[in-house]
């Protein structure tokens, strides 16, 4: 594959752990979502978390950056062990991008101010400083052209590159990616994966909710399945399309896959 | 380079466009269209003649009150002749330039603040500055302007006073009070909902009967709290507890993913509400906002049954000058045009706003 990535730096000799999950439970109400998640993420891996819909997937990236409130286990980014803290969680959020299935753009900015809202207010990075910064991704998410419009003129595809630009000027550490393509227009979802591809070829620490097998194959370290709240399977890329383990694994690669 | 065309753009056809085509959609659609079209050009035959004769033409402008009945059209006198008193009342006759200056200030200001791009430090300042001499020119007591006692501010500018200070400081209020209303904590919480559903629960004029009758009676001995300040806080209590709730239901119309991403980003919760959140639902209500604060605007006229005169109760005691009597339909014509005049100002800027403010979204 041409674009097949060098894993092997991460995977031979990991980086320091990034993100730290032991014994991790939530509940919503009397619902368990997520079971007991075990999960150490190292700097400069990539990871895909697949699994059918309800499986918590989502939710368990959400806790990183506590979107979402964990009742019972711990996580730790950068050090850092979320807390009810408010300081903590907001200087855990400064480290950790997110990027959305809706986008969630500001409508009522425009794209430059988008981006540099964050840096600006959260890092007190003078302005002038952030729009170079901000002007610098939009030029890699080959977007700098539209830097003066208003997100609601943009196409969808544009759209979660902009978020992905926002994301990336706050200069993250870890990025976390909730299903970026599922919202897009089938043609769209190319010009995101590329600039996630991007991403993953500079050694962004990324975790990303997808059932995009391409990106899996090409930039991922290691493939999550994930069903009814528990990481049910962990693999390599290959193997885990090549060969699954679990028999649930099995029956939602023949879905996904036909 | 020559190229031939072969399409020339084609004209729609006659009965579409013009006048006649104007008059045919919108006049004559069809049979009920018509027949309402008739109808109203009727009524409107009927009636506008006699109006512009009896306001115009029959009118009598500076006469005094005889002379008026005697003509027998429309007696504007009242309103020209009383036109002092109808606008300043009580204040005294030789300083009535001073609130005149005062609300020139005032409408300059305000026109000034209509354009956006002129929403920078210098504006606040001048608003400042504005506030300090209008309330001098009325006031008094300073470079040898004598003092005027507050319950002599009557009229127009007492009116101005009531409503353009009652909004501008009920909005904000208001706005506080839905973000509490939305809070987390349980006190902040129940104090803003307690507020909101008792201020909500009680008509305007008992709040004021409360404010100007009952709130003394709390005070220590010796203290007075001007009359007119009661009423204003009690206009700005009522109108807040409306502002407050058409707010909370632009809160709940941005959508959790606005929420999400500005906590994201890292950004507290005072960043997150002032940056992403409330320039998004302020916008959203800015029509029901505005009709609450025209509807406060009028209500300041309520003022008059605590013994305030303002611009409607100067214009009842011209009224009642046994010269003036029975010419009460103009005299309420002149200040309904006043007040006309300030709301649809209010109505027509929310709709420009709604313009500028408009993202393709």
């Amino acid at each position: 594959m041409s674009n097949e990535l060098p894993k092997n730096n991460a995977a031979s000799s990991p980086g320091d752990p990034i993100v730290e999950i032991i014994e991790m439970h939530k509940w919503f109400d009397d619902f368990h979502v997520l079971k007991n998640i075990n999960l150490t993420v190292h700097k400069g891996e990539r990871i895909i978390i697949c699994g059918p819909s309800g499986s918590g997937k989502s939710t368990l990236i959400r806790c990183i950056n506590r979107l979402e409130e964990h009742q019972r286990g711990r996580i730790i980014v950068d050090g850092i062990e979320l807390t009810n803290d408010l300081k903590n969680i907001e200087k855990i959020r400064e480290e950790v991008g997110m990027v959305f299935q809706h986008f969630n753009l500001f409508p009522h900015l425009t794209i430059l101010e988008n981006l540099t809202l964050g840096p600006v207010w959260v890092r007190k990075t003078p302005k002038a400083e952030a729009e170079e910064t901000a002007m610098f991704f939009l030029e890699k998410v080959h977007i700098a052209d539209q830097a003066r419009k208003y997100p609601g003129q943009l196409s969808g595809g544009q759209q979660q590159r902009v978020a992905i630009a926002r994301s990336l000027c706050m200069k993250p550490k870890v990025m976390l990616f909730d299903e970026p393509t599922s919202a897009l227009d089938p043609e769209m979802i190319k010009e995101v994966l590329d600039v996630m591809i991007d991403l993953a070829k500079e050694g962004m620490t990324m975790l990303v909710v997808s059932h995009e097998m391409g990106f899996a194959k090409s930039a991922a370290h290691r493939v999550l399945f994930m069903d009814d709240g528990e990481i049910l399977e962990e693999n390599t890329p290959v193997d885990f399309f090549e060969n699954p383990q679990h028999e649930r694994t099995k029956l939602f690669l023949s879905q996904i896959l036909h | 380079m020559q190229e031939v065309r072969e399409t020339t753009a084609m004209k729609p056809p006659v009965t579409r466009i013009g006048v006649l085509g104007w008059v045919r959609t919108n006049l004559f659609s069809s049979v009920f269209n018509s027949f309402l079209t008739v109808v109203i050009i009727y009524f409107l035959w009927k009636i506008v003649p006699g109006l512009i004769r009896w306001a115009f033409i029959d009118s009598s402008w500076t006469t005094t009150g005889a002379e008026c009945r005697a003509a027998g059209g429309a007696c504007w006198s009242v309103v020209t002749k009383n036109l002092r008193f109808i606008i300043f009342g009580f204040f005294p006759y030789e300083w009535q330039w001073r609130p005149l200056l005062a609300m020139i200030i005032l409408f300059t200001l305000l026109i000034v603040s209509r354009n956006r791009s002129y929403w920078k430090k210098w504006l606040g300042y001048s608003w400042l500055i504005g506030l300090f001499v209008m309330g001098l020119l009325l006031r008094g007591g300073l470079f040898g302007l004598p003092p005027v006692e507050s319950t002599k501010w009557s009229g127009l500018p007492l009116t101005l006073l009531l409503s353009v200070f009652g909004l501008t400081a009920a909005y904000p209020l208001g706005v506080l009070l839905a973000l509490g209303r939305q809070s987390r904590m349980p006190a902040i919480k129940s104090l803003s909902v307690v507020y909101i559903e008792t201020i909500r629960g009680v008509p305007l004029i008992s709040l004021l009967f409360m404010s100007s009758v009952m709130f003394p009676l709390f005070l220590p001995e010796g203290i007075t709290i001007n009359n007119i300040l009661r009423a204003q806080v009690a206009i700005i209590m009522f109108t807040a507890a409306y502002i407050a709730e058409v707010v909370r239901g632009g809160l709940q119309a941005i959508s959790r993913g606005q929420y999400e991403a500005a906590e994201s980003l890292g950004l507290n919760y005072p960043q997150k509400m002032r940056l992403i959140i409330l320039p998004q639902a302020l916008k959203i209500v800015i029509p029901p906002s505005v009709g609450i604060l025209i509807s406060a605007f009028k209500d300041t006229s309520l003022v008059v049954i605590i013994g305030l005169f303002d611009l409607l109760k100067t214009t009842q005691s011209t009224l009642s000058d046994p010269r003036w009597m029975g010419f009460s339909v103009e005299a309420y014509i002149f200040i309904a045009l006043i007040y006309f005049t300030g709301c649809f100002s209010m109505s027509s800027y929310s709709r420009r706003l709604e313009r500028e403010l408009y993202r393709g979204n």
